[in-house]
């Protein structure tokens, strides 16, 4: 009986498993091949230090390129340091602001939503080139320009929909009822707040603080405009790389710029919904 | 969006319901200020108001210039062209994609995962590793060279820098399959089954089903897909940037470095091809309005 129990349920799964097509997966597989294949060249080119054509390998290897990527003395160290601090003020900032807006749009009926939805998600269609290039004037007079509080409010529009959209699909779904429950108990609105809604909602939290640092991670152009060359992030060097034609450096500094990503995905990817993954493609 | 259309709304919320309008406020007042502040700026350099040279003036000079330079207009042609083929292919490869992920396949979870890799992957990374790929003397054109089916490289087609910018192309479809795929999906998830279910039992077959049943349902996230991928290959500036050819450039390529040229008269006319770009993706926005919902509610 002990084995039989313990085989069963195998051979039942083994079954289910045999049931499932072999051609949806061979055709996904080939499809998610293309998908990997642009990493392949940027490790084989992070390592090479010679690599003519038509080589299939580079005929001398180096360390480099990654050498140079973790010195602390190049202009890596500074690039690192510019884009973590600019994505983790511009998620902190995001998250204080869009989290109300958040919890607005996901639970509460009020007149005009549809447009007031609309201006919110707008970010995502409207080119962040053509602001960041009108509005760099305004910097200027402010003197946000060449600043890092300056790129971080830059970056702050593209990441705030990403915000509002993770944490009104957490609101929609949870905690309204305990909440009321907290308030018949004697709870203030603002201790209710604290103690109910904020660790309800920590998921939408969580995601779109990720989405919020992605975002800012991933930005060239607004960086670029506002930041004047001041500000020193990974992406400009990634791109000042590639222009000079170091392909070696180039390559071990996109790797390393994508990195946090990479891992946030496969976090993500055990907490995330469709819809929500859905949002990361507008990065 | 005029600040009249949003005052008014904000004053209507205000009558409704004091907490929402107070819960927005931060947010609407960020992206209201960037949207209108930028795109508004953009559009009073593009007069030549705000000069950083000689003096400011009204005039609408700058966008005629624009529209008479044959540059441009090559730029435009470029842009449209890129993202109508890269916004096509994306939507017909998602589609597929998405009836073959509907269901659970063999290695479903790590297939899921590395299907969706090239979300979180910024444009300029993609752009730099497709180049290494697909380039004269990329490693594809190594493999066939070592497969004796290449002799030169320079027989290998251009795809980067070339006329048509398939290069282009190639990165925003690999970038964006993912995306509408999950669209798909999403919206297939909430139409459930029934009604190809109802189309069988009256003897429809596999092709009506797809064509009379489920595309007329998916039409709407299609379009909405579509519209999103459009507007952001056509006012996208890093991967032509990197991968485009010096003549004709792509259209935000064209207007950035206008914009950065060391003759700062040069400035108003790239505002006023900038703001010709958001006017179209304000009228793309509009469109895409009217189907959000949604996306935000997730076709519920």
């Amino acid at each position: 009986m002990a084995t039989r129990a313990r085989v069963t349920p195998d051979i039942s799964r083994r079954l289910r498993r045999s049931r499932r097509p072999m051609l949806p997966s061979a055709v996904v597989s080939l499809w998610v091949a293309l998908v990997i294949l642009p990493v392949v060249p940027l490790v084989i080119w992070s390592a090479a230090f010679s690599w003519r054509w038509p080589d299939l390998l580079p005929t001398a290897w180096s360390g480099r390129a990654w050498r140079y990527v973790f010195s602390p003395t190049t202009q890596v160290r500074a690039g690192l340091i510019g884009s973590s601090t600019v994505a983790l003020l511009t998620m902190m900032l995001a998250l204080a602001i869009g989290t109300p807006a958040g919890i607005a749009v996901g639970r509460m009926a009020f007149r005009g939503k549809r447009a007031i939805e609309l201006l919110l998600l707008a970010p995502f269609i409207v080119p962040g080139l053509i602001v960041t290039m009108g509005i760099q004037i305004v910097f200027i007079h402010l003197r946000l320009a060449d600043t890092m509080q300056g790129v971080v409010f830059a970056h702050l529009m593209p990441a705030l929909p990403y915000v509002i959209i993770s944490v009104a699909g957490v609101a929609t779904n949870v905690g309204v009822q305990v909440e009321e429950q907290a308030r018949s108990l004697g709870a203030t609105s603002w201790q209710t707040f604290i103690h109910i809604t904020l660790p309800l909602l920590r998921p939408g939290l969580a995601v779109g603080g990720l989405f919020a640092f992605l975002v800012s991670w991933s930005q060239y152009t607004s960086t670029l405009i506002i930041g004047g060359g001041k500000v020193q992030t990974l992406p400009l060097l990634v791109y000042a790389f590639t222009r000079s034609g170091d392909n070696p450096i180039a390559a071990a500094l996109a790797l390393l710029f994508v990195a946090p990503a990479v891992v946030a995905l496969a976090l993500a990817s055990r907490t995330l919904r469709v819809r929500q993954s859905v949002v990361g493609g507008r990065l | 969006m005029s600040r009249a259309l949003v005052t008014r709304y904000a004053l209507r919320v205000t009558r409704q319901r004091p907490t929402a309008l107070l819960l927005l406020l931060p947010s609407l007042a960020v992206i209201a200020l960037f949207l209108i502040g930028g795109v508004g700026f953009a559009f009073a350099q593009s007069l030549g108001m705000f000069a950083l040279l000689g003096d400011s003036e009204v005039t609408l000079r700058h966008y005629g210039d624009a529209l008479r330079d044959p540059d441009l207009r090559a730029a435009l042609v470029v842009s449209l062209r890129i993202s109508v083929v890269s916004t096509l292919i994306a939507l017909i490869l998602s589609i597929g994609m998405a009836l073959l992920l509907r269901k659970r396949l063999r290695g479903d979870g790590i297939l899921r995962l590395l299907f969706q890799l090239p979300l979180p992957i910024p444009h300029l990374v993609g752009a730099v590793g497709i180049t290494l790929l697909i380039a004269q003397s990329g490693l594809i054109a190594r493999l066939l060279h070592a497969a004796g089916l290449l002799e030169e490289r320079s027989r290998f087609p251009l795809l980067v820098g070339d006329r048509f910018g398939a290069g282009i192309v190639i990165v925003y479809v690999w970038k964006e399959v993912p995306f509408i795929t999950f669209l798909l999906l999403a919206a297939l998830s909430a139409i459930g089954e029934q009604y190809e279910e109802a189309a069988r039992t009256l003897g429809a077959s596999a092709w009506q089903r797809f064509r009379h049943v489920l595309v007329p349902l998916l039409f709407p996230v299609m379009l909405s897909a579509s519209l999103i991928v459009f507007a952001f290959t056509f006012g996208a500036f890093e991967v032509p940037y990197v991968m485009g050819r010096t003549y004709p450039k792509a259209l935000p390529v064209w207007a950035y470095e206008g914009f950065n040229n060391v003759d700062l008269n040069q400035r108003p006319e790239a505002l006023a091809v900038s703001v010709l770009i958001a006017l179209l993706a304000t009228v793309i926005v509009l469109a895409y309005g009217s189907l959000s919902r949604r996306l935000l509610t997730n076709g519920r």
